[in-house]
Order: C-alpha cells, then structure tokens, then sequence
C-alpha cells in the first residue's frame, strides 16, 4: 500500500536535492544557509520519525534560526530569460497547458475513479489520503511527459524548483510552524481562557446578541489560531452547545456548519493563517506581504454578517 | 484561572504587527506560552517538534514546483497569457469570476485539493487576470498589478472555504460532527454539509459583486476613457508575468 511515508520521502529527496544544488551555487552568497535549511527540511520529512519529538524540536529551531537572522537568501538557478519564454510559448502554442494538466487532472480523475468504482477495493492507497497520493503521481507523470517532449536538461526539474522554492523561502516552512504553535496554546488551555471571556461578554437573554458573540467569536478565534478547526471545539464549548443549542433551543446542525464557516471569514483575514495568506504572496512576488489579506477583508466583513443572519434567521 | 499563556498571543499580535520575522515571531511565542503554561523547556521544544513532525503534510503540496518550474521554463505564462489576449470579450473579473464557480464546485465535491496557490494560481490564474487587466487597462502600473495578483489569490481561498464544507467527507464537518457528539448531538454529516451550501451561495454573490468593481475600476482607469499619458519606455516596468525567474 502506498502510505503518505512514500510521499514524504518522495519531497525528502527533493529538498535533498535543493540542499545539494544550493551548497554548489557560487552565485549565491548565502548558499550554505539555504543549503543547511533546505537540508532540514528534508531531514525533517525523511527521518521525522525516528529522530525523537526532542529532535525534531531542535530541528525546528535550526530553522527558525537560518531564516529569522538571515542566513538564508534567493538564488539565480539557471533558467530561460523572458525572451526565449516568448518564443517558446510562441513556438509550442497551447499544446503547452497539456502537461500543466496532467497534475490536476489525475488527481480529480484518479480521485473519482478510486473512490467510485471497484478500484478502490484493492486498497492501494493510504485510507482517505488517496488525493495526496495521487498528486504525487500526477508530479511523476507531468515531469516523464515534459521529458519525452521537450528533453530540456536533465537537471532542469531541479533547478526549476529550486528557482521557486528560494522565490518563497521561509513562508514555505511556516504553515507547518503556525499548526505547531496552535498545539503549544491549546496545551497551555489558551482555548479555555478565550472561552470563558467570551461567555462572560454575552448579554443575558438576546438570543440575537449571542448569535453575534458566537460568530465573532470563532471569527477572532480562529484569526489568533490561524485556523476554524482550533476556535470550533472552544467556541462550541462555551456558546454554542450550553446557551445556542440548550438554552435557547437552536437547530444544532446550523449552529455547527455555519459557526464552522463564521471562522472561515476569520481565516480570511488574518497572518496567522500563512499557507491561505503569507504563502500566495511570496510565490506570486507581491511587494506587501499582507496584500492577499488587504484583498479579502471586504469580502469576508460581509460574509461574517451573512453568516450571523444565516445563524439567526435559519437555527431558531 | 491562569491567563499568563495569553501572553503567547500578544507576542505574535506585536510580532506580526512590527513585521519581525515570522518564523522568529512564532517560535519566540511557542516558547513563552509553553514556560507560562509549567511546562520545562525541553518539554516546550520536544511538544513544538512532535507537532511540526505531525503536520508534515503541509509540506507536501512543494512537491509541484519542479513541474511547474519546468513549464516556466518553456514560456507557460507567456501562453496563458496569450490565451488571454486572444479572447475580445475576457476581461479580470469574468475570468476570476469563473475561476471562483470552478474553486467552488470542484471543492463541493472534495476535489479541494485539485487546485491551489503554486497549482493553479501562479502558473495559470494570475497571469491571465494579469493579461485581461491589460487588455482593458493599458500597461499596468506596480499598484495596479499588485491588486490583480492579489485578487487572483484571494478568489482560490474564497471559492475554496466557502466551497469544501458543502462535500461531507471533509476534515471540518467530522470534526463539527464529533465535537457536538460529545454533547449528544449525533448528526449525519450530510446534515450539516448542507448548512454549508446557503453560505456558499452568498459567498459568489459577494465576491463576484468585488470583481465586478475590479472590472470598473480597471475600465474606467484604462486608456480609452482617458487622455493618453505620455508613456516612455523607461517609466513603464513590464508586468506582463507573474514571477521574476531571470
């Protein structure tokens, strides 16, 4: 059975390779920080698991140490200039998209087809990661038909990656560094702290006023927590179960589902959620950091109040 | 109550706010949080590791970048940019309106996984929003490009989370199902899946309504409504692609 392990060895060897590649790069004047971060993270998704939680946490602070004091710096791997990009495009016309398809389309194909049809029962794949799985295959199948066409370099795929990789630096790392940090502050009972001061601002006896404390509860939440899935249990645990639900007699799927998606507009608007917000700035080279959240606060400020009157209007 | 772990927080509110380091902002906070909560520091950083270990498939999704880096290579945002170009009637908001439906319904049916930010975003989506927007608005200032990118980003996140909770079998509404079993609420998840769908509909009303501004406001700044500026090659930085590369 292919288990998400074959896939971290898989991004392993990767960031392996952008280790090696980054060490050789005498254009570069910070090679050996990105050599050593990138080779951190492939220790981290090779051996994760045999090193010891103690390891692992010394291998987090290696990392936060090359990237918060500088050690690390983009580089200039080989690549085509815009010019010959032109005529390529030229040259190969919308024939191009097909590889670029090849990823997506497995993995919605492959998705389908494993999980409707009696494929599935061979149980090839881990339970329920079967998307992943099948992205990485799509990575496979995209770099062996981009080969048989095109024959760039042989080490152009990971050059190409490296180029990209470096574009985004240390934000490729800090998704995972933000979901660490959430179970520091749920194990030191921050979700319990918020719980009990939001309950103690609730008005007694509007059910309308708890609807919007409730919301705008799991909205800041999950802006602290950088996600809904840490607010819900929490917001749940306070609000909705003892007064939305018992006390005022509300439809328990409502409040879940859209409670769920009051911390999505929270999602929306806040650093800590770095994967949907920090990370598309980096890879799409905006100057402002914040600027994907300066795009989304309009639309999420009004969703937040939809989702209050979606509360209100359909839960009692 | 103990309320000194809030401080954690406070440190990565400030840190944030100040622009420090991410990285050094978020582990400065797990520590501090970990020492108020009792914990001894080798407890902290072996808790921060195991969980970092734990959240491994995050990375996953980097795995795309050679691919995507090698399509690059040989001129892919040039062509989708091309595509762009050749169609009259495509403008910025009707393409990320579009892409927005797609987001939508592909992560309604848990194919949320499908597209993304280094999947689709930067090699395909954003350069062609970059190349409607110049269609209708003449060469892009920094200001203006910026905008567009940032759009393109913020109409997959919105079409992805307002989207996913409509199929049943995805992470949040187990976790919605099993948090209120706790409290003797058992749900189906389709029963809940189908709270996600009103929200879902607002949600294309909304966001598509901010893209239609896009449009106007990129319309109503564009050449054809305006007295030409004088324009010299050398105040006009190239922003037709999205990524340095060279």
């Amino acid at each position: 059975m292919i288990t998400l392990q074959w896939l971290y060895t898989l991004a392993g060897l990767m960031f392996a390779a952008f280790a090696l590649l980054s060490a050789f790069d005498r254009t570069n004047p910070k090679r050996f920080g990105n050599a050593a971060f990138w080779g951190l993270m492939a220790l981290s998704l090779l051996a994760g698991d045999f090193v010891g939680d103690f390891g692992n946490g010394l291998l987090v602070l290696g990392l936060a140490g090359l990237a918060g004091f500088g050690f690390i710096g983009r580089s200039q791997p080989p690549t085509t200039s815009d010019e010959e990009r032109e005529a390529w495009s030229e040259r190969l016309g919308n024939r191009l998209f097909l590889p670029a398809l090849i990823i997506p389309a497995t993995a919605l194909f492959g998705t389908l087809i494993y999980n409707y049809t009696p494929v599935g029962d061979y149980g090839w794949f881990e339970e329920k990661r079967e998307t992943y799985v099948l992205l990485g295959l799509g990575v496979l199948l995209a770099i062996a038909a981009i080969f048989a066409w095109l024959r760039p370099p042989p080490i152009a795929p990971l050059q190409e990656g490296r180029r990209l990789i470096d574009a985004i630096g240390w934000a490729a790392v800090l998704p995972q560094m933000l979901a660490a940090l959430g179970v520091l502050f749920a194990a030191a009972g921050v979700g319990a702290i918020i719980g009990e001061m939001t309950a103690a601002v609730i008005p007694r006896g509007s059910v309308f006023l708890t609807v919007v404390v409730f919301a705008v509860g799991m909205a800041l939440f999950t802006m602290i927590m950088g996600n809904a899935f840490a607010a819900f249990p929490v917001m749940a645990a306070a609000i909705g179960v003892p007064l939305l639900i018992q006390g005022y007699g509300g439809d328990p799927a409502v409040i879940g589902a859209v409670g769920m998606l009051a911390g999505f507009c929270g999602t929306l608007m806040t650093p800590m959620a770095a994967n949907f917000n920090l990370v598309p700035a980096a890879l799409l080279e905006l100057k402002d950091q914040y600027g994907v959240i300066k795009a989304q606060i309009p639309t999420a400020l009004p969703m937040l109040a939809a989702n209050i009157l979606i509360l209100y209007f359909a839960a009692f | 109550m103990n309320y000194w772990p809030l401080l954690g927080i406070a440190l990565v509110v400030v840190g944030f706010a100040l622009r420090l380091n991410p990285m050094l902002v978020v582990t400065a906070a797990a520590i501090v949080t970990g020492l108020l909560a009792g914990m001894d520091i080798a407890e902290v950083i072996s808790t921060f590791g195991k969980a970092f270990n734990d959240n491994r498939i995050i990375a996953i999704v980097w795995i795309v970048l050679p691919v995507i880096g090698l399509l690059e290579r040989y001129g892919l945002q040039q062509r989708a940019a091309a595509v762009i170009r050749g169609f009259k009637n495509a403008t910025t908001g009707r393409l990320l309106l579009l892409y927005l439906a797609y987001r939508q319904v592909t992560a309604a049916i848990g194919l949320h996984s499908t597209a993304g930010h280094p999947q689709t975003v930067r090699p395909l989506v954003a350069p062609m929003a970059l190349a409607a927007a110049e269609k209708q608005h003449g060469e892009l200032d920094e200001d203006t490009s910026e905008k567009v990118k940032a759009y393109s980003a913020a109409t997959d996140n919105v079409g992805l989370f307002f989207g996913e909770d409509i199929f049943f079998a995805i992470g949040s509404i187990v976790l919605i199902q099993q948090t209120l079993l706790t409290y003797g609420y058992n749900l189906a998840p389709l029963e809940l899946a189908v709270w996600a769908i009103p929200t879902a509909v607002v949600a294309f009303v909304v966001h598509g309504w901010r893209l239609v501004l896009l449009d106007r406001n990129l319309r109503g700044a564009g050449p054809s409504t305006m007295i030409a500026p004088h324009h010299t090659p050398s105040d006009t930085p190239p922003t037709g692609h999205v990524g340095a590369g060279s």
